[in-house]
This record gives structure tokens, sequence and C-alpha cells, in this order.
């Protein structure tokens, strides 16, 4: 169990700059996931806390004390990468007992046993137990490496998109797991992935890397609802925020070259939302709903039924939105149809810095 | 399948107009490595099992007789001959032990981040690409005990490395290991960097020490390409006739294959002499063959 702190982190490797001024605080116990897109930097960011990297500049805190000069034994993390990286030629149990048995801190034969046992257990791989592990499945190779994790009871997991490489029905599976994991053991998670859907669902809080920066960080809520910019707005949520250039005039929101006024809830206009400055206007697809009285027109472009909704892709002049409408609304492909929106959930971001204006001031 | 293992020949082709098939071109290309193979391989290969039995010389016109098992009998029985193989045995276990000792310590060193590991590994290779004869007189002359370079080095005096009867058999396995430790460094450098790295960091983060990790990880991905090493260079070292022919005449360090040519080339027993080269390629299967079970056992696992 620990508390991890990351102080004004920064890692260039040659010319090329992975993270810049990253701060970062992850309480103990907590389920921290980083989501970023390929190449955010989320991955140099593990390693570092790993000890695999050494930061060019800035320190790491564990338990508040700096571990510049310490190995990646002294941190006494554990690690769970995407590609496995099973011991070959050892068999399950083999693998699981690997962190267990150096020489300097071996444990006694039934400790080893039972806590492997035990991990076994945890991860329904007992029937694997005997087995080598090129004979395994992908989805019982990463649950094996999990298990070497959690065998050592180390103070933090480091998790490296350990869900990326399996299917999506196991991967579903596997999330569950993992989170109930985390609450079996109370243990710090820091958990990377690509999918923001991971991180909504598994996070207790999550973090947004963008370039080697952090742009936000919050619960899954925060991070959703009241997105810091149009980055994150466009980067969380599936399908993503719809974000539409536009002016505030006279409490009401007018598309700029869209030419369609909607009406606005004044909630953001003690925070300079000034009648005339050049905004854009972000709202959930499921905050669009369709209604026959509704103040604006446009033509359904595409239809993608989900089952239990159906996610509309809208035409108004060149322009698309999404709009996710229950499963049962009868709508056609190029059938005119009117929308509106909710407007207490419109979150206003600045035109110029993309930054939500409940965030700036 | 078997049909699209040879590309057929395109009707419009020049070999088509001259009325050539598939298979003639075939019998173009293979029949005449397969005479040469049995003109100058198979045949004396069959021919020498004949004299083997017989008590013939080349050196006389006297005809061959029949003698049966007898050269067999009497080299088995040879307590000089067998001395020759314990001879060799040793110098086997010594320079193929020595070359995997210093060739895989070598990889292990170049295994890493190194300024000019190129050039570096390229020069170490050097050794191995030298004929066998001129290894043999350079270091004739680095041994020399007047004017040697080694003596001088490790201010021995006059030490006479290649004359001395304990000393010969080490000093021409010593060349050896200088010889062809590069070329088991070759295969290792391979072999290591074929282990992936992440095995390395995540060993790292389960806390295991160096010697841990070596053991529990490199060595065991690494075996089956050590197996190999060792089974060229035994096989190699099994039959070291030049190196140790040039090198010393001391009767300590005459290899099995020395006292073959003695027998054949000076004593002029040739039906003797191929019974002895029949048993020794017999050993040298033997061997090989142990080694290829085991290879294949470590491969398994």
């Amino acid at each position: 169990m620990a508390h991890i702190q990351l102080k004004n982190i920064s890692k260039t490797f040659g010319n090329h700059t992975a993270l810049t001024g990253l701060d970062l605080d992850i309480a103990d116990g907590e389920f921290f996931v980083l989501l970023g897109e390929t190449g955010a930097g989320k991955t140099t960011t593990l390693r570092l806390i790993a000890g695999l990297e050494k930061p060019s500049e800035g320190q790491v805190f564990i338990d508040g004390v700096d571990v510049a000069d310490w190995g990646a034994a002294e941190r006494d993390v554990a690690l769970v990468l995407q590609q496995y990286s099973l011991y070959p030629r050892y068999t399950v149990r083999e693998n699981l007992e690997f962190p267990l048995k150096p020489k300097i801190r071996r444990l006694p034969d039934a400790e080893i046993k039972d806590r492997v046992d035990r991990a076994a257990r945890t991860l329904r791989i007992e029937h694997l137990l005997d087995r080598k592990t090129d004979r395994l499945s992908g989805g019982e190779m990463q649950r094996v490496s999990i298990g070497r994790a959690i065998v050592r009871k180390p103070r933090v997991f480091l998790m490296d998109e350990p869900l990326s490489a399996l299917d999506a029905k196991l991967r579903e599976a596997l999330r569950t797991e993992l989170k109930n994991l985390q609450m079996q053991l109370g243990a710090t998670f820091l958990f990377v992935t690509h999918d923001q859907i991971e991180a909504m669902s598994m996070g207790d809080k999550v973090g947004v890397l963008n370039h080697g920066r952090i742009v936000q960080t919050g619960t899954p809520h925060e991070i959703y609802n009241n997105p810091r910019d149009t980055y994150v707005a466009s980067f969380v949520g599936s399908p993503p925020m719809n974000l539409i250039d536009g002016r505030l005039v006279n409490g009401r929101a007018v598309m700029a070259p869209l030419n369609f006024e909607l009406p606005f809830s004044g909630g953001a206009k003690a925070s300079g939302a000034t009648d005339g400055r050049p905004l854009v206007f972000g709202v959930r697809p499921e905050d669009v709903y369709l209604e026959s009285g509704a103040p604006v027109e446009a033509r359904v472009h595409d239809v993608e039924n989900h089952g239990v909704e159906k996610i509309l892709t809208l035409r108004v002049g060149d322009a698309m939105l999404r709009a996710t409408v229950p499963a049962r609304t009868d709508v056609a492909i190029e059938q005119a149809v009117r929308f509106a929106w909710n407007p207490d959930k419109v979150v206003l971001f600045d035109k110029g810095s993309g930054v939500s204006l409940r965030h700036a001031g | 399948m078997a049909t699209t293992m040879i590309t057929t020949l395109d009707r419009s082709s020049r070999a088509a107009a001259r009325g050539l098939s598939d298979i003639s071109i075939r019998n173009l290309f293979i029949i005449p490595t397969v005479l040469f193979l049995i003109v100058f391989n198979i045949f004396p290969l069959i021919y020498s099992l004949g004299y083997s039995f017989t008590d013939f010389r080349a050196s006389t016109n006297a005809p061959a007789n029949f003698v049966g098992l007898q050269n067999y009998r009497d080299l088995l029985n040879d307590p000089y001959v067998w001395s020759n193989f314990a001879i060799t045995a040793k110098y086997v276990i010594i320079s193929v032990a020595g070359q995997l000792l210093v060739g895989f310590g070598v990889a292990m060193l170049l295994n890493r981040d190194i300024p000019m590991k190129g050039l570096l590994t390229t020069l170490l290779l050097l050794p191995m690409m030298l004929s066998m004869a001129v290894v043999g007189l350079f270091w004739k002359l680095l041994y020399d005990p007047s004017f040697g370079i080694i003596n001088y080095a490790l201010g021995l005096g006059t030490f006479e490395w290649l004359s001395d009867p304990k000393m010969a058999l080490y000093a021409v396995a010593l060349t050896d290991i200088w010889m062809w430790s590069p070329f088991v460094m070759l295969l290792s450098l391979a072999g290591l960097s074929a282990v992936p790295k992440h095995l390395y960091e995540a060993a790292a983060i389960d806390r295991a020490g160096p010697f841990y990790t070596f053991f529990r990880i490199t060595l065991p991905l690494v075996a089956p390409i050590l197996m190999i090493a060792v089974i060229f260079r035994t096989m190699e070292a099994f039959k070291t006739f030049d190196l140790a022919y040039i090198l010393t005449s001391q009767p300590t360090a005459e290899l099995i294959s020395i006292r073959l040519y003695k027998m054949a080339f000076q004593e002029w027993q040739t039906g003797r002499s191929c019974a002895l080269a029949y048993i020794v390629l017999i050993m040298v299967l033997a061997i090989t063959n142990i080694y290829v079970k085991y290879l294949n056992k470590v491969k398994e696992r």
C-alpha cells in the first residue's frame, strides 16, 4: 500500500520529449487510471514509477520518500505488461513462484505454496498450474502475469494496457475481475490504457494525458461531465462530445457558421461568457434529443443500432452532430427531424484556447 | 501440395522449346552433384571400408589379403591407440570448455550498449577467419622459448611450451581456444540478443538478483544455441589435425588424427589405418547422436 507522487517530471529520449512538467498524485488504495492516446507518455510514466527509467527532471515519491536512487527491486512495485512477459520454459506454478524464490528474500516453502495457491484461486487458474506457459491462451497468460504480481504483495500495482491484447468478451470479464481484485486487496493501482471505456468503468480517478502533459485529473464523472478542454471532451466518451462553434447572444446559443439557435440556461454566464465572445459549445450525444416541436431541423445522416440505443448522426448544413436516442425511436436515413439539447448540460469552451469556461475561472 | 513444390515450366520458354521437361531440367541440375559426391565421397568411403578388412599396404605391390576383423581387433587391443584416444578426449574437453567459457563470457560483455560494438565484434571474430595452418605457424613463433612474445610478456624465461611433454597439449588447446572462442561468442550473441528485454525488466520488477536472473532466465533461453556450439566444436576438436601437427611433435600431444596420419602415410599400414578411421567415424557419430538427443530434450523444456 502506498501513496505515489510525481512532481514536475520531464522525460526526454534524445530529441523526443515524452513527458513535460508532469504532476501526479495517487492516493493510497486508489484505482488510478492514466488515459491517453498511443504515444502520449503513459507507458513512460509507468516505467518511471517502476524504476525502469530515470526522469530527466523532477522527482518520484513513494510514501513521501524520494526514490530517485532506488532500483526497481527496492521500489517494490509490480508491473503487468501488455505482452504478458511470462518466463518461457517454466510452468504456470514456476512463473508464480519466481518472485518468491530469489535467495535474499526466499520464503519458506509452505508460505510460497500457500500464496501461489491463493493467487491461482483468486484468478481462477488453479487448473493451469502445471501447464507450460506456451500452451496458454491470451487471457490465461494475462491472468498468470497478474498472478505473478499479486503473489508478492507489492506496494503498488502498475498495469500497462494489460487488457488491450485480449478479445472483447474476455476484456470485459477481466475488467470486472481486476476491479474486484483491487477492492479486495485494497491496493494502490495505476492502470494505463487508451481505452476510455476501461478508464471510465474501472477508475476511482482518471488522469487524461495528452502529448506528455496531464490535461485533467478527476473522477470519471467529473471528466465526463465537466471536461477541462475540447481535447478531453472529444477523447472521452463514445461517441464523443459534440463540439459546435458559436456565440452567446441574449442568453441564447447562436451557432456561428451554421445559423441555428438553441436556448441556453445562464449557468455559465457568471464565468465570463460575455455576449459575442467566440465559443465552442459542447454537448454529449445523450443530451441531444429529438422532438417534433424542437427548434432546429436536421437530416438523419446515419443510424447505428446498438441494441439498447441508437446513435444517430444528424446533418445540419455541412456539420455533423451525434445524438443518442432510445432504440425504439423510428427514423430512416435522410429523414428530416427536429432536435434540441438539454441546456443544463451544455459545456462552454473558449474558441481560442479550447479551455472550458468553468475551469478557466 | 507436392505439385506446388516444383514450379511448372513456362510453355513458351526456351527450355520448353527445346523439348526439356520439368523432370529433365531437375535431373540436369542434380545429377552432376550426385555424381561428384559418389565419386569423391561415397566411393572412397565404401572402398576404405573394404580395405579395413585387409592387410593392404599402398607402398608395395603385394596383393591385399583379406584378414577379417583382425585390424579392428589389433587396434582395439593396442594400448598406444587407446592412449591417443585418451589424449584426444582430454584435448576436446579442455578446448571446448575453454571456448565455451571465453566465448560466452565475451558475448555477455558485448551484449549491452557499448560504443563501437559492431567494430569490436568484427575484430574479435578475426581469429576464426584465419587458416588453421597459419594460426599454427604463428602460435609456434609466439610460443618460441627463446624469442617468443608469450615468454617475454609473462616473464617465463625460456619456458618450453611446445616441447614440454606436460604442457604441449595445453598449449595446443590454448591456441584452439583463441581461434574458436569467437565462434561460440557469435552464436551466444545471437542467442543473447534473442532474449526479450521485457523478461529482464519483469525479473527486475520481481526483485530477482543478477545471478538469479542469469540462471533462471538467460541461461535456459540461450542453452539450445550453446548446445549447438558445443556440438560443432566437439566434432571439430575431435578431428583436429593441422593445428596440433604443426605446433608440436610431443607424443603426449599426439591426437588420434595424427596417429591415423602416421599410420597411413608414414608406416603405410593402409588397411589398418582404414580400420582406425572407421573407429573414429563411429565414435564421432555416437557422440554427436548423444548430443543431438540431449539438445532436443533441452529444446522441449
